[in-house]
């Protein structure tokens, strides 16, 4: 069936802010969607709240809003744009939800839109959870028994009925808190009361517990015409009971036979044709390790984190063809883009084997628990592809960037076989290396399988890699041995460390003995057909069919491996646009990434696509290969910046910015220097490695003071410390991993925080615009509350940035972007960090200027000068229009998480509100981020001392915004003083009704607390918070963001104005 | 052990000897699928052949006795990139390394199965030798590659005498079911919410009497007639025309099976008689082959064939696409086809290739691919039937 003709502008609904459980995928996703409808002809409407995504790009679509994904703003841009259709899934959950509403409330139908794509009663059908359950049960697809209870004694009897164990899932809590696992009447009666107490409708779902079991997913597809085709099948190494998003998975399955394959293979194909579900959809299994019992977990009638990973783990693009679909083609119309010569109506062969390993944030929260459950924790993920699956986890493993690269690197040599037996009950990231200590120390695969229920084929294999150690550290080292080890993915470090030699030794060794990587095709079809397009994975041994292109110049462009907090998507979109510049300029692009949820991964972007790890053995091997003219690690993060040496020493040139003047910024010394002969002041500091040291320094320059390593993102490991007892503290956490560079103590300034992003073609800057930040130093800029143009700076202090952002780019010879961080206090500037490489900011700051400095940095480093680009050095003439970056957290999912704000980064993602006013634009920000007030009108202030007279102020604002006021004993007494009416609350450990009790009656809006100085050591204010987030109220834990919410509320209630991006 | 696999072309992959201790010579061929090999080995099509699986990981759950099509392994080789060192499974009978040995089968693992797949994708099948003699010598192995056929093979892999295979009688022996199973609206309706009962295949075949050719004949083939009530009776390859009808079923099944179907010249003569006949017949693979060429058709062999379970095909009737299961070198030629005698059918989405016929003014459809699955996509499983309602309606 070709495509409809009336389908000519379409409206598509991006996910917003960066969550866990809702990332990049969806960029990619929506990336991919919007070119293939362009591709056809189609104009696209593009919303999405989240500015550091591709799709919110004006080459992506045709009209782009950076707006908050609200019903009525949806409405407002329907009214505005009038498109004949909406595609809402695309957009992960958020974007499904909101599609929902506006068919469901009739706006649609009056309007004459078209859902395109999956219809609102499949939807429904697939996500009611009733009315799932009865369309299971009505084709004879089995699913968990449940039941929705209200009390304890209907739990109690539907257990007994159903027989322990039982899952308990509260309705309507954020982060499924307060659910659990009961094995037993007594468990379960504990669980429950508080489920139904946490719950905000007083109600909790009591489930049959399938925990254990295999977790098995299908990638489906199907068309208007009723095709099906399963894109791919994954295997979840850790069964059912941990999140698919936070487990180990493989692609395809490797423990099913061919008749467990093709029973689930035609449950799913037979429930995506029940749904009627056109485009892409999921369908998770749970399947009884003994017997062909099986029960349908879940369909996401979507596209998802788990199609985004099929896509790359087949080479088949799941969000293209279903872009297609929605149009109204076939599948059997519809070209593989790989091949070229089969069609989307087919189903991919792997000859390799995929593992995904999730990246859990427990680095970033130390306090938070590790345990993993069905609430996702991860924040990205690494993928891995090799002809055998040791291989693919060795590689998945370094790819993580966690200090890890293979199975020896947590160690658990400590533990006696008893310790370990009990440590390997516990279900966290580290349960693969505590399985390998379980092997070194003879506990049997049975044993470990009946702990872990993890199945035996997959302990075997890391009972492989185990005996590979041993034998590369007790064995001569042979060329056989060498070979083997290599085939099975060990690095060359860790083959050095076993065999007590230098890496160059078994690299020299590997090479003369032509023991090298080869490179394989991901071609959707096993070989069987010639595929043209250039996707790639290394193995050892065997024929590379990846060959050296030569002709063009060729550059190698370094991605930056798996979300997590303080390197996200901007980096991704740095990455790519880099890509596409350096390809217009006439350069082959490669690409190195291991990220399967990114645009830069696929296979369209670059002319070539390295999936591996992007450590430096993996990067020269492929280095070896192509010779590329020279490298950018500008674009990367600090994964990219990282490889600098390694790519000098392999001789590749790095494009831009020297790797010595990288150095400079970092190197405290050298940067002092070049900040001496700038005349550039900054904060008094030194440079430590022992806690020793930090404590004279601290003394020296007087608390508080600032400690943080070098060489970090997103400000991992940096804290206030106010006493010689902190700098203890905080310097034990950081040396708790081994630091290559020294630790940096600096004096700690209060004031505005300013920020910029730059570009530099050695001679003259151009600065698109000035960032303030709405919260005063001390809290991440990550996390802050960001302003362009910035509001309360005057020229003076503007002229101050600009001479001083000249001056340093061109002392650290900048060739390309650069971001600077400065302190404002009266009218001194100072300096706190430069970048000499992309920021979380330019997706942002490009787009609300309409100058993509990635593009520039990209000519400049190719040569090309600040004013031959047609650009006027200097800072660039203010936009008309607000734009405010507002920082979203994922802390309801984590677990014991500590809240507050510091120089920590831990925000997961932003969203943008953008207006010609000032008080619209933070208001949309809000909004964007979810916070949408006023609904109760009662909060919650207890805040330490210092903060009580600002108190006061924000107080009297939320007062006369019509808010009651709960405080505990001293901000009450405060408030009250000063005669803003507040009513006292009792602390937790006091008598009821608490603080506690008020939060749990769910009629709060918003607590403000804020932590008393450095880390806070008070177990009611970490109680307060966690709750509160946990209950779904929001939680502000700084002054000035209060401050600004407070001024959003106060310009609330106008109509809003939408501003579209792409005319700016 | 280190073993050889020498290509017709004198290409020489060196690997690690598997399988039972035997040099042999064999025609190379790929197959895609990637679960599903012990039903790959146990194909009786695979007979004169030398399987490479192209998925590198085989022998992960090991070899579960219920899922073989027949009672050994046919293939005359087997190249894998690894084999599994344990294998998991439930129901896991013995190491696929054991069934080798016992099979008298065997193979190279540890060579670069892709590269092979490639070499076979650009030159087309060959022949090949495995061996684990080292001191093996390319004049005088490669003349007999060369001279190489997989001969009348279906004389040796087709059943020794005639037996029957009673159809399922009550609907609790055949569920329960996921996939061709049919939702029981009067379980349901009665009440029935356990999940086995309400999920079983109709009875559609009750009382009838399939005659099955058995050229080569997958078990899953009779058993699915079986499981739908359908008594089977299987007859070798060689058996007469007038003998099937003498017995007089209520519908013909022509099974598939290995080699050149021009090779098969007396059974195509016996199936030409049973054309004749008004006895309604559904054929698959070979059977679809021997029926083209009994009733004026051509078959050409295909530069390296359709094996795996990611085929699509297209019901030309209905415009939808099914995923197959395949297994075939052979192809009957479009550009020769009577429209008096017979029109396509269906069509591979991917090379547009033939995959089944419509016989003009005959109860008889054939298909290339394999709609009783095992390995592979079940979605085709629907023509069995198809087959059934055919017959019935003969019946009537």
């Amino acid at each position: 069936m070709p495509k409809h003709p009336n389908v000519k502008r379409v409206m598509v609904i991006g996910s917003g802010p960066i969550v866990i459980g809702q990332a990049a995928e969806f960029d990619y996703a929506g990336t991919q969607a919007c070119r293939s409808l362009k591709e056809e002809g189609v104009e696209v409407i593009l919303v999405n709240s989240n500015p550091a995504t591709i799709m919110t790009d004006k080459d992506i679509a045709d009209k782009v809003y950076i707006e908050p994904l609200t019903v009525k703003v949806l409405e407002q841009i329907i009214e505005k744009e009038k498109p004949d259709s909406i595609l809402p899934t695309l957009g992960g959950q958020a974007g499904l939800n909101l599609g929902m509403e506006l068919e469901e409330s009739g706006f649609l139908a009056a309007h004459g839109v078209k859902l395109l794509g999956t219809t609102a009663a499949t939807i429904r059908n697939a996500e009611g959870r009733q009315e799932f359950k009865d369309l299971m049960e009505r084709i004879g697809e089995p699913c968990a028994a449940s039941k929705v209870v209200e009390n304890v004694q209907d739990g109690i009897d539907f257990s007994n009925a159903i027989g322990y164990p039982v899952v308990l899932r509260p309705a309507y809590t954020l982060g499924g808190s307060g659910g659990g696992i009961a094995h037993n009447q007594v468990e379960l009666e504990e669980i429950l009361e508080n489920g139904l107490r946490l719950s905000r409708v007083g109600q909790v779902l009591v489930e049959r517990c399938i925990a254990g079991w295999k977790e098995i997913e299908y990638e489906v597809m199907r068309d208007s015409a009723g095709n099906c085709i399963t894109v791919c099948n994954m295997e979840n190494i850790d069964p059912v009971g941990v999140h698919t998003g936070d487990s180990i998975v493989v692609a395809p399955s490797q423990t099913l036979s061919d008749k467990e394959y093709q029973m689930l293979r035609t449950s799913a194909l037979k429930i995506i044709n029940e749904l009627e579900i056109t485009g892409g959809c999921n369908v998770q299994f749970a399947l009884h390790p003994t017997s062909f019992e099986y029960c349908v977990i879940e369909v996401n009638p979507r596209v998802s984190r788990s199609s985004a990973l099929a896509s790359k783990a087949t080479g088949y693009p799941i969000a293209k063809v279903a872009a297609k679909i929605a149009l109204g083609y076939t599948l059997d119309e519809i070209k593989n883009a790989i091949t070229q010569k089969t069609y989307a109506s087919f189903e991919p062969a792997l000859d390799y084997c995929v593992v995904k390993i999730p990246r859990l944030p427990f680095d970033k929260f130390i306090t938070a628990k590790r345990t993993l459950t069905t609430q996702m924790k991860a924040t990205g993920e690494v993928m891995s592809i090799c002809d055998n699956f040791e291989g693919a986890l060795m590689k998945a493993i370094r790819s993580l960037e966690q200090h890890v690269d293979c199975l020896l690197s947590y160690d658990f040599s400590e533990l006696s076989a008893e310790e370990l037996r009990e440590r390997l009950r516990r279900v966290d990231d580290q349960r693969i290396w505590v399985i390998a200590e379980a092997i070194r120390k003879g506990i049997s695969y049975e044993e470990i399988h009946d702990i872990t229920l993890i199945d035996v084929w997959f302990i075997d294999k890391i009972a492989i890699l185990v005996e590979m150690e041993q034998a590369l550290q007790k064995e001569p080292l042979t060329t056989e041995l060498l070979r083997e080890a290599k085939r099975i993915g060990f690095p060359d470090n860790v083959i050095a460390r076993l065999t007590g030699r230098t890496e160059e030794e078994i690299k020299e060794l590997r090479y003369a003995n032509g023991i090298r990587a080869v490179y394989k095709m991901v071609d959707t079809c096993a070989a069987e057909f010639a595929a043209s397009t250039p996707y790639y994975y290394s193995v050892f041994g065997g024929e590379c069919e990846a060959k050296e292109t030569t002709g063009r110049k060729k550059v190698l462009v370094l991605g930056s491996g798996p979300i997590r907090i303080g390197q996200g998507i901007e980096f991704d979109y740095c990455s790519v646009h880099a890509t596409w510049a350096f390809a217009r300029a006439g350069y082959e692009t490669i690409i190195i990434n291991n990220n399967p949820e990114t645009v830069s991964t696929d296979f369209d972007i670059a002319d070539k696509l390295y999936f591996e790890p992007l450590t430096p053995e993996d990067v020269e091997s492929i280095v070896n290969l192509e010779h590329p003219d020279g490298a950018v690690v500008q674009f990367g993060g600090q994964t990219a910046i990282k490889l600098t040496e390694s790519l000098m020493k392999m001789g590749v040139p790095i494009l831009g910015t020297k790797a010595e003047d990288v150095d400079a910024a970092e190197d405290r010394e050298l940067f002092d220097r070049i900040l001496e002969e700038t005349r550039i002041p900054r904060a008094a500091g030194g440079t430590v490695y022992t806690a020793e040291e930090a404590k004279e320094v601290a003394n020296r320059l007087g608390y508080p003071v600032l400690v943080r390593p070098s060489y970090v993102l997103g400000g991992q490991g940096m804290q206030i410390a106010i006493s010689d007892d902190e700098i203890e503290e905080f310097m034990a956490i950081i040396n708790r991993i081994a630091q290559d560079h020294p630790i940096l103590v600096d004096k700690y300034l209060q004031g505005k925080e300013i920020e910029v992003d730059a570009v530099c073609d050695g001679t003259d800057i151009l600065i698109p615009g000035i960032m303030e930040h709405i919260e005063r130093t001390g809290v991440h800029s990550g996390d802050s509350i960001s302003v362009y143009p910035a509001p309360t700076i005057g020229r003076l202090i503007k002229d101050k940035i600009t001479e001083y952002t000249r001056r340093l780019a061109k002392a650290l010879h900048v060739k390309g972007l650069i971001n600077i961080q400065f302190i404002a206090q009266g009218e001194d500037v100072y300096v706190i960090e430069v970048n000499p490489r992309s920021s979380r900011t330019v997706p942002y700051i490009s787009k609300v200027t309409g100058i993509s400095i990635v593009d520039l940095a990209t000519e400049v480093i190719l040569g090309k000068t600040i004013r031959e680009l047609g650009y006027e050095p200097g800072l660039q003439p203010e936009a008309q229009y607000y734009a405010v970056k507002m920082p979203v957290f994922s802390f309801e999912k984590i677990r014991g998480a500590e809240i507050s704000l510091g120089p920590e980064m831990k925000s997961t993602g932003e969203c943008l509100g953008i207006a010609k006013d000032f008080h619209e634009a933070l208001y949309k920000a809000f909004l964007g981020a979810g916070v949408n007030l006023p609904r109760h009108r009662q909060m919650i202030i207890t805040v330490k001392d210092a903060d009580k007279g600002e108190a006061i102020e924000i107080g009297r604002r939320f007062e006369r915004l019509g808010y009651t006021i709960y405080a505990t004993r001293s901000t009450a007494a405060a408030l009250n003083e000063a005669g803003v009416k507040a009513r006292k609350v009792n602390k937790i450990s006091q008598e009821s009704p608490t603080v506690m009790d008020l939060i749990l009656g769910h009629k709060i809006d918003l607590v403000i607390d804020t932590p008393t100085q450095g880390r806070d050591k008070s177990r009611d204010g970490f109680l307060i918070r966690r709750t509160a987030i946990e209950t779904g109220i929001n939680c502000i834990t700084a002054m000035d963001t209060a401050r600004a919410l407070a001024t959003s509320l106060e310009n609330a209630g106008n109509e809003l104005t939408l501003v579209d991006i792409a005319a700016l | 052990m280190k073993a050889f696999l020498i290509l017709e072309d004198g290409m020489v992959f060196t690997g690690t000897h598997i399988g039972a201790d035997k040099e042999i010579i064999s025609e190379i061929v790929f197959n895609t699928s990637m679960a599903g090999y012990l039903e790959v080995l146990t194909d009786p099509s695979y007979a004169g052949q030398a399987v490479c699986m192209t998925y590198p990981l085989i022998g992960n759950y090991g070899i579960c006795k219920d899922d073989m099509e027949s009672l050994k392994p046919w293939p005359d080789g087997l190249i894998v990139r690894e084999l599994s060192r344990i294998p998991s499974n439930f129901r896991c009978d013995m190491t696929i390394q054991q069934f080798l040995e016992e099979n008298g089968v065997p193979g190279i693992a540890g060579i670069d199965t892709r590269a092979l797949t490639r070499i076979l994708r650009e030159k087309g099948t060959m022949n090949g030798m495995i061996t684990t003699d080292e001191n093996y010598d390319l004049n005088t192995i490669l003349p007999r590659l060369k001279a190489y056929t997989t001969g009348k093979v279906v004389e040796k892999v087709t059943c020794a005498e005639k037996y029957t295979i009673k159809g399922t009688v009550d609907l609790a022996q055949n569920g329960p079911l996921s996939g061709l199973a049919r939702f029981d609206k009067e379980a349901y309706a009665q009440g029935v919410r356990e999940p086995k009962p309400a999920l079983v295949r109709e009875l559609n075949g009750a009382g009838l009497r399939i005659a099955l050719l058995d050229l080569g004949a997958k078990a899953n083939i009779a058993r699915s007639l079986a499981e739908r009530g359908c008594d089977v009776t299987v007859y070798p390859a060689l058996t007469s025309a007038e003998e099937i009808i003498a017995d007089a079923p209520d519908g013909i099944m022509l099974s598939n099976g290995p080699g050149d179907p021009k090779e098969c010249a007396s059974v195509i003569a016996e199936i030409k008689k049973l054309y004749d006949t008004d006895i309604p017949i559904f054929a698959i693979c070979l059977g679809h082959q021997l029926m083209a060429l009994a009733t004026g058709a051509d078959t050409y062999k295909m530069k390296y064939g359709h094996r795996g379970g990611n085929h699509p095909v297209k019901d030309l009737a209905t415009g939808r696409v099914y995923i197959s299961s395949q297994n075939h070198g052979y192809v009957v030629d479009m550009d020769k086809l009577d429209a008096a005698v017979a029109t396509p059918a269906f069509v591979n989405v991917n090379d547009g290739t033939n995959e089944g016929l419509s016989y003009t003014g005959k109860n008889i459809f054939t298909v290339q691919f394999h709609p009783e699955a095992c390995p592979g996509p079940q979605d085709s499983g629907y023509l069995f039937d198809r087959f059934i309602q055919m017959v019935r309606k003969e019946e009537k």
